[in-house]
């Protein structure tokens, strides 16, 4: 799952969760940057505002790669579906926005596992901004892109810095052939077209099993 | 982006400059600095030959920063941890090791050139390739990893054989889970174990001798033996480039 803060995608992850645990499937939910390994780096340079963008790359490479195998490897072998909350193309979009090579960063995740499915849930800069406003989200530092210094209104670097993510994202969808959902529609609308997707993909995937089982 | 064709991701880049892709918003200019790297295994006594060129390079009026191996302000903290719990595997190991680097790169090593120092880096990206290359780490995935590193203008590498380097760790701090290859569970023997290690790592260092273009200094010999050869090839370093040129008082006769 991936799109920008306020896209929705966190609600739309967890309704998915909900139905395929009740259809019977087996579900791992995992985080971006929630490894407690890096968590007292990241907490030490965010507190002091001392990370810059290759660190802040780094360290959610090293956060990746710690859940990667913890969390994402040990039950892909289990036979359970895993739902990624924000994956590789998270760090594509935001550490390029920073100005961290493209090509480097790429590589630098060139360990991760293709994901069966990437869904990329797409909303404007001024639905995000609504929507994280309404919850009356407090912007954070890094989150805002204000380590940029392109202002210093976290709302307005906000804009600035998301606008350069969403143009990554942008980029991303062809090279990566992310599916699209428009996170702009209704929750339920935006839930049965995210539904429709995952389940071609379990059907493919029960027909490569009937297949491996017939050979 | 000031580095396309030139620099592949493999072999030793040109001096000053970062080895592959590098950090596009941090351009490296033609900086009076010169990055001067002492590679070697444990106890091969980089730190005593460091002070000694220190203080000799000082003499003469260059001004000198030391940097070191994972000793970041951010990272220092966070590896010490995840080493004494063992609960790192070799990916994120590298990982944090690569983060502490990038860090001392852009606040101290970059800053530094950028003022014209002399930064003699204890232990470099070498360190790093050796342990990740015993480890069965992908070879060209940890080089693009540190694709952003800058390409020393010298690298020493002060060299022992295997059974010396045993015993001088032995000797001075015995066996530290990481760094002897504990997690590599080579054998149930600890000795045989740690043995092997080492042995892999003197492996990994020699053939990077090449690639990198490493100057390979004897370490077995005494330490003013070594300093003076590290003197004399750092003088005929230093009068060939013309961008450090301390003002030189005259010379008592």
């Amino acid at each position: 799952m991936e799109g920008i803060d306020g896209s929705g995608k966190t609600t739309q992850l967890a309704l998915l969760a909900k139905w395929l645990s009740a259809a019977g499937h087996p579900v791992f939910q995992t985080e971006w940057n929630s490894s407690a390994l890096v968590k007292a780096a990241t907490k030490t340079g965010k507190k002091k505002n001392a990370l810059t963008p290759m660190t802040f790359s780094l360290l959610h490479a090293t956060d990746f790669a710690d859940r990667l195998l913890y969390n994402v490897i040990p039950p892909l072998k289990a036979g359970m579906i895993v739902l990624a909350d924000r994956y590789t193309y998270t760090a594509f979009a935001r550490d390029v926005a920073r100005g961290v090579d493209r090509r480097w960063v790429r590589e630098l995740y060139s360990f991760a596992v293709k994901p069966d499915l990437a869904v990329y849930f797409r909303v404007p800069i001024d639905v995000s901004v609504d929507r994280l406003m309404a919850r009356r989200v407090k912007l954070k530092f890094y989150e805002a892109g204000m380590d940029m210094g392109w202002s210093t209104n976290a709302l307005e670097s906000f804009r600035i810095f998301q606008g350069k993510v969403l143009d990554e994202y942008d980029r991303l969808v062809d090279e990566f052939g992310l599916s699209v959902v428009n996170a702009v529609g209704s929750i339920t609308d935006q839930q049965r077209v995210f539904r429709r997707l995952v389940s071609q993909q379990l059907e493919i995937k029960n027909q490569d099993e009937v297949v491996d089982e017939s050979a | 982006m000031n580095l396309p064709e030139e620099t592949g991701t493999d072999g030793g880049g040109k001096p000053g400059h970062y080895y592959s892709y590098g950090i596009p918003y941090l351009s490296m200019g033609n900086y009076p600095g010169k990055l001067i790297a002492i590679e070697g295994t444990d106890g091969v006594g980089r730190s005593t030959q460091i002070t000694l060129l220190r203080e000799w390079l000082e003499v003469q009026g260059y001004g000198v920063i030391e940097t070191g191996w994972t000793r970041s302000e951010l990272m220092s903290p966070t590896i010490d941890l995840a080493k004494s719990s063992n609960t790192l595997n070799k990916l994120t190991f590298m990982l944090l090791y690569a983060t502490d680097f990038a860090d001392r790169l852009e606040k101290e090593i970059i800053p530094a050139l950028k003022a014209g120092f002399i930064v003699l880096s204890d232990r470099y990206i070498f360190t790093a390739l050796a342990r990740a290359g015993v480890r069965g780490v992908d070879r060209t995935w940890i080089r693009n990893l540190y694709g952003f590193g800058i390409a020393p203008h010298l690298v020493f590498y002060l060299r022992i054989d295997e059974k010396t380097l045993i015993r001088r760790v032995l000797q001075s701090r015995g066996m530290d889970y990481w760094e002897s290859g504990m997690d590599m569970k080579l054998g149930d023997d600890i000795y045989e174990s740690f043995r092997a290690y080492q042995r892999a790592l003197l492996k990994e260092y020699g053939s990077m001798a090449e690639e990198f273009g490493f100057r390979v200094l004897d370490a077995r010999r005494k330490v003013d033996v070594i300093q003076d050869e590290l003197r004399r090839q750092m003088a005929a370093f230093l009068a060939e480039s013309d961008t450090l040129s301390p003002s030189q008082p005259a010379k008592a006769e």
